[in-house]
């Protein structure tokens, strides 16, 4: 059976995905050294140890992320989370700097290393050279591959493969992106955060609601109509043409999440070793469920039965769902 | 005092005709630029279009005396993307790497550059890519004065020229997805080259008419163009070595020469700013990065190191 690989911003939300069946759970630390640096989420250093304990004695895995990129003069913070991991007894690291990468193999030889998505390696080659440079044992591929290009790397790489199948859709390359600190200054690489709530401000206008960040409007909905959150890339945008035909729309997404359950059965053929949720921002309720969900989807593959329909569709975003860049069409 | 800053040419991210480019290139060999960096950053499938008048380019370049560089892709994927960028290694440039992916090919000890698309945030990662060969690194525009300033220090002690984002639009995104064909109702395989049609993009403002982005490709851009008008003493005093300036389709051979008046010192930042707007798509400046503000911001003035930063340098 393929590994699910469950998210836990709390520790409560870490123990209810072990109790619904989650094989690994990954968190942070409560500090920008993660890319969910959310207010009132991740561990402290005691809370770390102790679910990594919990999930120990339950027979799970606890991965740390630790996959922002460090700022100059401050790296020690992130090499001291490295270490912190390491004594709180996690199986492995999620990094995406290169710096980083190089003293955890240095100083932490012992210490698994995975790949965080943020690093974006997205071919064979890429994914290669952070394995013999660094030993990294597992790679997050970035949410701009399909399904046969997927397979086609697991061919040539001796390292596992990790794919996202749930939650929130980056459409752009991960770490690669300056979007959200254009719009606030805050950006994922360097403060763990996109579109971040402290720079969201919501007005009732002409019978609408606006939402806008950082003073740039990303969308205006109709009175009654959900309003989904105002992450930039899910906004709705106009773009003039030179001919006239002006075209206003969601340029880059709609505001849709990942739900890739249909495709568990073509991507454990291609090779994959793991299968990501994204969401650790999301309460224990929906963690609980998602896991279940994703775990009875697994056991049915397991045993060559159909994957179940669609039994997540009100846990997804503006209640619509797309396998994102796994369809080529999707490009 | 540090030596004085240097100009470098970026890779054109637009897709122009190859007889745009061959004039572009003409032209620039004689600017009063130290480095050009060639080759096809956003998508490989406009590389056949033009990849014709590189060779010639980089001759003219070299002539007038230029360092000359080629460049990766900025995402690299395809099995033929792979072949490319493995090839790049044997032109007999310095490769600039915008992927990691050339690293895989570059043999150990043959000396590259770093082009801004690389994640280039800290002294360690700094020190692994100059103990891999490194010789040249552009810092990613988004990182402020302090970050700056301390890998600057750093670049000097080893040996490393140190390069900023100094003029235009900014590279904020990278994609699998294709906006541009996505805009005219077309997937990326069946694009019909409509990014050719932009030659500095295609401006995506919010619903309230402000400006705000732009598409090229599968790229998305700021629509300010950002412009270290206000920053040159400040970057110099840093340890910047290089401002890298990014072509636009306008009037570029005029912005490198004012570029280089400035950081000579014979024209002051507002001189700078006034003879830059009029040429500029879309005609607004900015410079928040370096300053830790929002990337869009325009001071219109200069950043400073904090203190305690300026302190342990």
């Amino acid at each position: 059976m393929m590994e699910l690989v469950c998210p836990a911003g709390t520790p409560a939300a870490l123990r209810a995905a072990v109790e619904a069946g989650a094989q690994t759970i990954y968190c942070g630390f409560a500090d920008e050294t993660n890319a969910r640096n959310f207010p009132g989420l991740n561990f402290d250093r005691d809370e770390m140890a102790a679910g990594v304990a919990f999930a120990h004695a339950r027979g799970s895995k606890v991965l740390v992320a630790i996959n922002t990129f460090p700022h100059a003069g401050a790296e020690a913070i992130w090499h001291r989370a490295i270490a912190d991991a390491e004594t709180a007894g996690a199986d492995a690291v999620i990094l995406a700097d290169i710096g980083l990468l190089a003293h955890a193999a240095e100083n932490h030889p012992g210490l698994r290393r995975h790949l965080s998505v943020q690093a974006a390696a997205a071919n064979p080659d890429v994914i290669n050279f952070y394995a013999e440079a660094f030993g990294v044992k597992r790679v997050v591929l970035p949410r701009v591959l399909t399904v046969a290009e997927i397979a086609a790397i697991n061919r040539e790489i001796d390292v596992e493969t990790e794919v996202f199948v749930f939650g929130g859709l980056c459409v752009m390359a991960e770490g690669r992106c300056s979007l959200s600190s254009y719009a606030t200054g805050k950006s994922p690489n360097m403060n763990g955060v996109c579109s971040p709530a402290s720079h969201v401000v919501y007005a009732e206008e002409s019978g609408g609601l606006t939402a806008r960040l950082g003073g740039f409007t990303i969308h205006r909905t109709a009175k009654g109509q959900p309003a989904p959150y105002p992450t930039l890339c899910k906004g709705c945008f106009t773009s003039p043409s030179k001919t006239g035909s002006d075209q206003t729309g969601h340029v880059f997404e709609d505001p849709a999440s990942l739900d890739a359950t249909q495709l568990i059965p073509a991507l454990a053929h291609a090779g994959v070793t793991a299968l990501k949720i994204e969401g650790r921002q999301r309460s224990r309720a929906y963690v609980a469920e998602v896991v279940r969900s994703f775990r009875a989807a697994l056991e049915a593959h397991a045993a060559g039965r159909p994957m179940p329909e669609a039994a997540l569709a009100k846990l997804s975003e503006g209640q619509a769902a797309t396998t994102g860049a796994y369809a080529k069409t999707w490009r | 005092m540090p030596v004085a800053i240097d100009l470098t040419v970026g890779p054109n991210p637009f897709f122009w005709e190859a007889a745009a480019v061959r004039t572009f290139y003409q032209d620039l060999a004689a600017s009063p630029v130290s480095q050009v960096v060639l080759g096809e950053v956003v998508c490989s499938k406009r590389l056949p279009f033009w990849q014709d008048e590189i060779a010639q380019a980089t001759d003219a370049l070299l002539l007038a005396g230029k360092a000359v560089a080629i460049s990766t892709l900025a995402l690299v994927t395809l099995k033929r993307e792979r072949k490319a960028t493995a090839a790049l290694a044997e032109i007999g440039l310095p490769v600039e790497v915008n992927d990691l992916t050339a690293l895989h090919s570059l043999p150990k000890g043959q000396a590259f550059w770093v082009g801004p698309l690389i994640n280039v945030y800290n002294e360690g990662t700094l020190r692994w890519l100059v103990s891999r060969g490194a010789t040249r690194v552009c810092l990613p525009p988004e990182l402020p004065l302090d970050s700056i300033a301390v890998l600057a220090r750093l670049g000097r002690e080893l040996g490393v020229a140190v390069e900023v984002w100094g003029h235009g639009r900014l590279p904020l995104a990278i994609s699998g997805r294709c906006y541009h064909a996505r805009l005219h109702d077309r997937a990326k395989d069946n694009c019909q080259f409509v990014c050719g049609l932009d030659p500095d993009g295609r401006e995506v403002d919010t619903v309230d008419s402000q400006k705000f982005l732009v598409v090229n490709g599968v790229q998305t851009l700021s629509q300010s163009t950002a412009s270290m008008a206000y920053q040159t003493e400040a970057l110099h005093e840093a340890g910047v070595t290089s401002l890298r300036l990014s072509p636009q389709s306008d009037n570029f051979i005029g912005i490198c020469s004012a570029y280089a008046e400035r950081i000579a010192g014979r024209i002051t930042a507002a001189d700078l700013a006034a003879l830059l707007i009029p040429h500029v798509p879309g005609g607004r400046l900015s410079d928040g990065f370096v300053r830790g503000d929002f990337g869009a911001h325009w001071s219109g003035a200069p950043a400073t190191v904090t203190e305690s930063i300026r302190h342990d340098l």
